[in-house]
């Protein structure tokens, strides 16, 4: 639990520092405690408790054993020389490209490293059922598998448009002996199951410890993913470093609520020379009104307990998103990376789902790799992200790209719409 | 002395003029349920059958601390054009046509993105007396509370079983600067809409009376009362009582405007004659 960025000090951050406070939950004006009375008390307790137990050296080292004996950490630095070079062919404006290989984690993503942090931190506070919500039900098979490691009751809300998508995922988390609750109202996605998550949340809350799987949601929430999640851009820049001898000139990874980019950001934030690039999901295009990409188009509201960027129309009511992705199909993102984005340390593109898609397939033939479509959207932009950075360099750049997770929950889609 | 305490005054006092009741009835309805007009009627209605203040609910997409029966009221409310300007419109009909004192409920994102500036100023302009807005604990609140109280108008703020002293204590501090008319006791933790449990509801209004104490402010109770029964037992201890998802059940059961309206006043008036 270390690195985190404070509100209104960007780029001041030593990733090695000691774990810092958790302050009042603000990134600039994002942030903040935007949920009912009845919630306070919970997220004063879990605060109490991150700070009490999850800052203490015994948690980070019996979570560092559990995910290095558990998870497989630390996850792979692997060059991707063949994607480069199809991507660039000469070579201009990618030098080296280096994947952080979070898909080889336990269970297939980036989710497992909150999950496991929250659950074990869920069981030292006493609580003795977990909720979550899940999108692409990478985060449900992850808390999942979290609470049968540690024997928890395990309910995760997820939208009937998502269980029906991602078919593979609902049946893992049967089988690790979750309940999946599919949510009806609404759009049917990730923001209905956070909403259902919510009121499961305010009537248990004395029991329960709801597993936010987002770099999102009221404080502490976003804090407390970061902080799991960093884990990735802490390895990956010291992987960096030794295969290398120095930083990358640019980190890039997918953006829906943001976990897994925050994750791989911590490691940079205090790396000036390091750009970020958060990539979201443009769905049929943004011009088409039916996207995800929050950052790009969205304007500053409050949804879900903290104020970020959201998609909403001129009368504050929230948008349905839109991506071929089920992890990035989100009207909101952490309210970090609105704060990055107003402050210019990171910036967002986006990718549609044809460019996601046909980004699966190259890196799949390129690299034997099969990527996870929210990752995909990653790759889909690098050339243009590579373009951008060599451009003020003058000289290819070096990149690393998180691999957020595997394609296999994607079968069904991938084999529809690729074969 | 504002609309809404002059009220909750004279209820006490059973100098409503209607008889020897004392407790406080404050009833919800989402604007634009099933349409603008017809929102308008059945808060009329309700303040003819005795409910003292008018929570008037203006619906967002995502209403994450209510149940089925308001999520359902709010999906049809915004099918049928509602949202804030819908109950602005509503309120300064209403006002128009009764004295009750009238809450404006809701989330806080069409508030914010809409500028709280400019909500006060509508609100204050359409007769509204009070806000309350559900996820805007008084931690976030500083600013539209500093707003409203500039127009004459207060900011609700909500108390919950969990809800630590320095939260009662926090509140009783903040309504020595800022109007806050009565004090909203959440009974249990949950969403909107449930049935309390009989022993819940008079535990409520015993920290409603403690709240109220502390705060000096007038404490209602709501969530979970669902009848008349219910709403004796809650209201016991405590100022009054916060009616809202029985009401809107049964304007989602009526099948013509008069059928709604008949519906609301009934179970107005038997609210009425248990408080």
């Amino acid at each position: 639990m270390r690195g985190a960025a404070r509100a209104g000090t960007p780029g001041t951050l030593d990733a090695v520092q000691q774990s810092p406070p958790l302050g009042a939950g603000r990134y600039g004006e994002y942030g903040g405690r935007y949920v009912s009375e009845t919630l306070i008390h919970a997220l004063d307790e879990l605060t109490e408790a991150v700070e009490r137990i999850a800052m203490a050296p015994a948690f980070e080292s019996e979570l560092e054993s559990l995910l290095a004996d558990y998870v497989g950490r630390p996850t792979p630095l692997t060059e991707a020389v063949r994607l480069a070079r199809a991507i660039d062919p000469g070579g201009t404006v990618i030098g080296r490209l280096f994947l952080k290989r979070e898909d080889l984690c336990h269970t297939g993503a980036h989710k497992i490293n909150n999950a496991l942090g929250q659950i074990l931190l869920a069981t030292k506070m006493g609580k003795t059922r977990i909720i979550a919500e899940t999108g692409a039900g990478q985060h449900g098979v992850a808390t999942a598998t979290a609470c049968a490691l540690f024997g928890l009751p395990c309910e995760v809300y997820m939208g009937e448009e998502d269980v029906k998508r991602q078919a593979p995922n609902v049946g893992r988390m049967r089988l690790l002996g979750a309940k999946v609750i599919p949510v009806q109202s609404g759009s049917r996605t990730l923001k209905d199951a956070m909403n259902e998550a919510l009121r499961d949340w305010v009537t248990n809350v004395g029991t329960t410890h709801y597993c936010i799987g987002s770099a999102a949601g009221p404080h502490p929430y976003p804090e407390l993913v970061a902080r799991f999640q960093s884990v990735i851009g802490k390895e990956a820049r010291v992987q960096m470093l030794a295969r290398t001898g120095k930083l990358p000139d640019a980190a890039v990874a997918c953006v829906g609520g943001g976990s897994n980019a925050i994750g791989l950001f911590r490691g940079f934030l205090g790396d000036p020379s390091v750009r970020l690039y958060g990539v979201e999901a443009a769905g049929h295009g943004v011009p088409s009104g039916q996207h995800a990409a929050t950052l790009t188009a969205g304007r500053v509201g409050v949804l879900h307990g903290s104020k970020s960027y959201v998609l909403c129309d001129e009368h504050g009511q929230i948008q349905e998103a839109h991506s071929i992705s089920a992890g990035l199909d989100y009207p909101g993102v952490g309210p970090e990376h609105s704060f990055l984005k107003d402050s210019e340390r990171a910036s967002y593109v986006s990718a549609t789902d044809d460019e996601a898609l046909a980004a699966v397939a190259l890196v799949a033939r390129t690299e034997g790799i099969l990527a996870a479509l929210e990752t995909s959207h990653a790759f889909a932009k690098l050339g243009e992200i590579a373009a951008e950075v060599s451009k003020k360099l003058e000289r290819p750049a070096t990149v690393v790209v998180c691999l957020s997770g595997r394609g296999d929950k994607d079968l069904e889609t991938l084999l529809e719409r690729l074969l | 002395m504002g609309r809404i305490d002059d009220v909750l005054a004279r209820r006490a006092l059973g100098q409503a003029g209607d008889g020897p009741h004392t407790k406080a009835l404050v009833a919800y309805l989402c604007c634009g349920d099933p349409d603008e007009a017809g929102s308008v009627d059945l808060a009329v209605a309700c303040a003819e059958a005795g409910a003292d203040v008018l929570e008037l609910g203006m619906p967002f997409s995502d209403p994450t601390a209510d149940g089925p029966a308001i999520a359902r009221a709010s999906q049809r409310a915004l099918k049928s054009g509602g949202g804030l300007d819908a109950t602005l419109r509503v309120a300064r009909a209403v006002r128009a046509r009764c004295a009750a004192p009238i809450v404006l409920f809701g989330y806080y994102n069409p508030l914010f993105v809409r500028g709280e500036e400019t909500v006060v100023s509508l609100a204050a302009e359409a007769g509204v007396d009070a806000f309350l807005v559900v996820d805007l604990p008084l931690d976030e609140s500083q600013s539209l509370r500093t707003r409203a109280a500039a127009r004459g108008m207060g900011v609700i703020p909500l108390v919950a079983p969990t809800s630590r002293p320095e939260r009662i204590a926090l509140i009783a501090e903040v309504a020595l600067r800022f109007p806050i008319p009565f004090v909203y006791y959440v009974s249990m933790m949950g969403v909107t809409g449930g049935a309390g449990a009989t022993d819940v509801l008079a535990e409520a209004s015993r920290q409603a009376a403690h709240v109220a104490k502390l705060t000096s402010r007038p404490t209602v109770v709501g969530f979970g009362i669902d009848s008349a029964a219910a709403a004796k037992v809650a209201a016991a201890e405590a100022a009054g009582v916060v009616v809202g998802s029985a009401i809107v059940r049964r304007i989602e059961e009526g099948t013509s405007p008069e059928a709604r309206i008949d519906a609301v006043r009934t179970i107005v008036s038997e609210l009425r004659e248990a408080l």
